[in-house]
């Protein structure tokens, strides 16, 4: 089987890994990028994203804001270290976006504007109406066409890392179209394949999301960090679990339970007026929002429809004018998807899984553990997001680590060390390749891919939810323990070759049950309150015992092996997260 | 009672064992609020895994799901049961493409044309980050801001008789994005886009039939930027030909 080289290959071609293969042209247009991706580039999930992208830019505004509203958000679990050097690279990294083209929403004056988002002391959001995402995702592809050294191989799954000699010497793929594995031997691997929010049945994220990087990593035995940590997004559509970007809230929208009351005063958020101010109400952190939800509909103050209970989120008195400029795609999205028309109702919204804080245990370099492996965007835990993600510090973060990504490996493939062993990744490539063969030849198997999958999704809502309890932890370990061994006997239906959609969904299932396994036994080792890790039998915050984060560690077949290690504390000692009040 | 069903014919062809192109009959439940990739899902999960077709957001931003539904092309995940029940619906791929598999087209062409129009910034001389971003009113953002939006679905390729007639044609989204950057007040790379957009297979192809902007879901209209385009390109043609007045 011969093997593809490059020097660097790249997993993922949303934000982070376009962003990390740009970084590698400019440190060294010498180098040949082997840019890997199961989808198109602009298929990438980065692409739903809406809000935008923060970053200190405005007079009112400072480095020190950023860091301790980042850092109060994550609860005090982020590195300190990480969330500084984040924050000071961060405004270039926008200023770039801007010299490449990405058209961001101006001020009269021709500077770039910037809104409010949650659980921000001053408005820092760089926005291109409510399409940020989609926006930053085609400049970066677009830009990236500039570069030669970029080789894409669009629509290739990438199975396996190769590792010997204990660095990371290439990859497995299939290229989706023929069926046939593809080894890559490389370098320096970045691995930049986003979230996996589809482990959850009701969830933002795109099909796409399945966790596929985390678990290449975690199954080389890198550990994955702080995985029980799950933003639930306060605003998302019923049924489809839509996005409806907090910068409704951001522009002025209110949230209203049953009774038209809006609640979030009755959860340390208040006082309700004067409305909108920052770090209040509806401009609380994610986390507190999800979770003051959860109360209202254990209290009978939601509505309950088809699809699961909701609360309205209302715009109407933006007035049409100010909607249609600054959240275009609300209205779209409402008018398509529940037939209501923001301008004159309002929305239907309930909490809904959209982002993993935990990840890829990386440094502030974007580098692993294992040599030469690197890691950036959603899929890799630096930390800077701590417990809870601020909201629009995900798109910066993709720009940030990802261009370090991309850097660090640059200077690792410089510094030399010694040659791929071309032979070697052939060889691995073979045995990745018989493991394929055996899920074809399998004829006795009594799963379903659809089957577990739901399952799956299933045990991850009733036992890792917005809240969650020893007991509930212990059913969802054991359920998802359950399923990875049902694993064993998937069949496949399609035994056939081209564009194979039920074998790739097979290992993507793969990949999301090995995922929920290190989320669910994360969750149940952290005997303490934080964040969006809420535990019903254990309330407080424990800084004592788990101002740590939390590392997983594959065994196998077995459960995964928990440690910790220390939280990176500069300058700002764990204190109380205090929201609502009279600030302005 | 009987639960309200609805009949979906889909296009299947598997290069490996497939002669050519057969349809495959389906029936699944009605909901009013399914989309047609609901249904499609719903026949991988619970009819046939084998189906194939590409999908990921579904919420029309990402442009994987792009079909033909009863002749025309549309977002699966954008288009709506209620629009068609209690009717028949057939789905295949997007035309104008070669068929991978099912309703997978093949992109390379595609992409290639994207490529092609260089659509990125070409900016008049490097500016350092120190100088933070480029000033750009909210009048010269609108300016191209329209033609920005493509999500590069192809639904305009799959309507458009001339890249129909022959693969040659630019076609619409790569003529738009390129008019994109032209319109934008940071660009200074249209005379290099020109010799791609103004060729042979560049502007000129288009008969101005207008079907790509109609059938796209993001209200890009194509056709008016490749118009635009042509009429830029005239204006270019005056100015060399009458030396040294048109330079003015």
């Amino acid at each position: 089987m011969d093997a593809i080289t490059a020097d660097d290959v790249i997993v993922g071609a949303g934000g982070a890994g376009l962003r990390a293969a740009i970084a590698v042209c400019e440190a060294d247009p010498n180098l040949s990028i082997a840019l890997i991706s199961k989808v198109y580039p602009m298929r990438s999930h980065t692409v739903a994203a809406e809000g935008g992208a923060a970053a200190v830019i405005k007079e009112n505004d400072s480095l020190e804001n950023h860091f301790n509203d980042t850092v109060a958000g994550g609860d005090w679990l982020c590195d300190q270290d990480a969330v500084e050097l984040f924050i000071s690279e961060a405004p270039n990294e926008l200023i770039r976006m801007d010299h490449w083209g990405c058209p961001w929403s101006r001020e009269p004056s021709g500077r770039v504007a910037v809104r409010p988002f949650g659980g921000m002391k001053v408005e820092r959001t760089w926005f291109a109406a409510d399409k940020t995402g989609f926006h930053m995702l085609h400049t970066l592809f677009q830009t990236s066409l500039k570069y030669p050294s970029i080789k894409r191989f669009d629509e290739f799954y990438t199975t396996d890392l190769m590792i010997e000699d204990g660095r990371c010497q290439g990859v497995t793929a299939v290229e989706i179209r023929s069926g046939q594995m593809r080894p890559f031997a490389a370098k320096a691997v970045i691995i930049a394949t986003g979230g996996a929010g589809r482990v959850f049945p009701f969830t933002t994220n795109g099909a796409v999301c399945t966790g596929d990087g985390m678990t290449l990593a975690y199954r080389a035995g890198v550990p994955l960090k702080d995985m029980e940590f799950v933003q639930y997004h306060p605003t998302g559509l019923p049924r489809t679990g839509i996005l409806i970007t907090e910068g409704a809230r951001g522009e002025g929208g209110i949230i209203v339970n049953k009774d038209g009351y809006r609640y979030l005063q009755d959860y340390g958020l208040g006082p309700p007026d004067p409305w909108p101010r920052k770090m209040a109400m509806e401009l609380g952190p994610r986390d507190r929002l999800s979770q003051a939800f959860w109360h209202e509909q254990k209290n009978g103050k939601t509505i309950s429809t088809p699809y699961g209970d909701v609360v309205q989120l209302d715009i109407r008195h933006l007035g049409e004018k100010k909607i249609d400029e600054r959240l275009p795609l609300v209205r779209e999205l409402a008018r398509s998807y529940m037939s209501i028309d923001p301008v004159f109702e309002p929305i239907p919204v309930r909490p809904v899984v959209h982002y993993f804080m935990g990840g890829i245990h990386v440094d502030i370099d974007a580098a692993t553990p294992v040599s030469g492996l690197f890691a950036a965007g959603e899929c890799a835990c630096v930390s800077i997001n701590g417990a809870n993600r601020l909201g629009s510090n995900s798109l910066t973060e993709l720009l940030v680590f990802g261009g370090r990504a991309g850097r660090s490996a640059t200077k690792y493939i410089h510094s030399g060390g010694k040659d791929v062993e071309v032979s070697v990744i052939e060889k691995q490539a073979e045995d990745a390749q018989k493991r394929i063969a055996e899920l074809f030849q399998r004829t006795d198997g009594q799963e379903t891919v659809s089957g577990l999958r739901k399952e799956m999704n299933d045990a991850m809502e009733a036992g890792a939810g917005i809240y969650r309890t020893e007991d509930s932890l212990n059913v969802a370990c054991e359920m998802i323990g359950m399923l990875r061994e049902r694993y064993a006997s998937v069949q496949l239906e399609d035994k056939s070759n081209v564009f194979n959609t039920d074998l790739i969904q097979t290992l993507e299932l793969g990949a999301m049950l090995d995922v929920a396994h290190a989320l669910t036994h994360s969750a149940l080792s952290r005997r303490e309150s934080r964040g969006a890790h809420q535990r019903l039998d254990k309330t407080e915050r424990d800084d004592e015992k788990y101002l740590k984060h939390t590392l997983a560690y594959h065994t196998g077949r077995g459960d995964p092996r928990i440690e910790y290690l220390d939280v990176v504390i500069t300058k700002s000692q764990p204190g109380e997260r205090v929201y609502g009040g009279e600030q302005t | 009672m009987s639960e309200a069903t609805v009949a979906l014919e889909v296009l299947r062809y598997r290069p490996e064992t497939d002669e050519k192109p057969t349809f495959q009959a389906y029936t699944v439940p009605y909901r009013d609020d399914w989309v047609v990739l609901d249904a499609l899902n719903h026949i991988k999960d619970n009819i046939d895994r084998t189906l194939s077709y590409r999908w990921s957001c579904h919420m029309a931003v990402c442009g994987s799901c792009g079909v033909m539904i009863n002749g025309e092309p549309k977002l699966s995940c954008h288009a709506f049961l209620r629009d068609y029940y209690p009717g028949k619906l057939r789905v295949e791929p997007l035309t104008n493409f070669p068929i991978e598999r099912d309703l997978v087209i093949v992109m390379d062409d595609f992409m290639e044309k994207l490529d092609s129009v260089k659509p990125y910034l070409i900016a008049k001389e490097d500016r350092p980050l120190s100088a933070g971003e480029h000033l750009q009113s909210p009048a010269q953002l609108e300016a191209f801001r329209p033609y920005t939006m493509c999500i590069n679905c192809v639904l305009c390729y799959a309507a458009c008789p001339q890249y129909g007639l022959g693969p040659d044609f630019v076609g619409p989204a790569a003529l738009a994005l390129a008019h994109r950057y032209n319109l934008d007040s940071r660009d200074a790379g249209r005379d290099e886009r020109q010799e791609v957009a103004a060729s042979n297979e560049g502007i000129w192809e288009c008969t101005f039939v207008g079907a790509c902007s109609q059938v796209c879901p993001k209200s890009v209209d194509p056709a008016a930027a490749i118009q635009q385009t042509k009429i830029a390109s005239t204006a270019d043609w005056y100015k060399a030909l009458l030396p040294p007045w048109g330079k003015r």
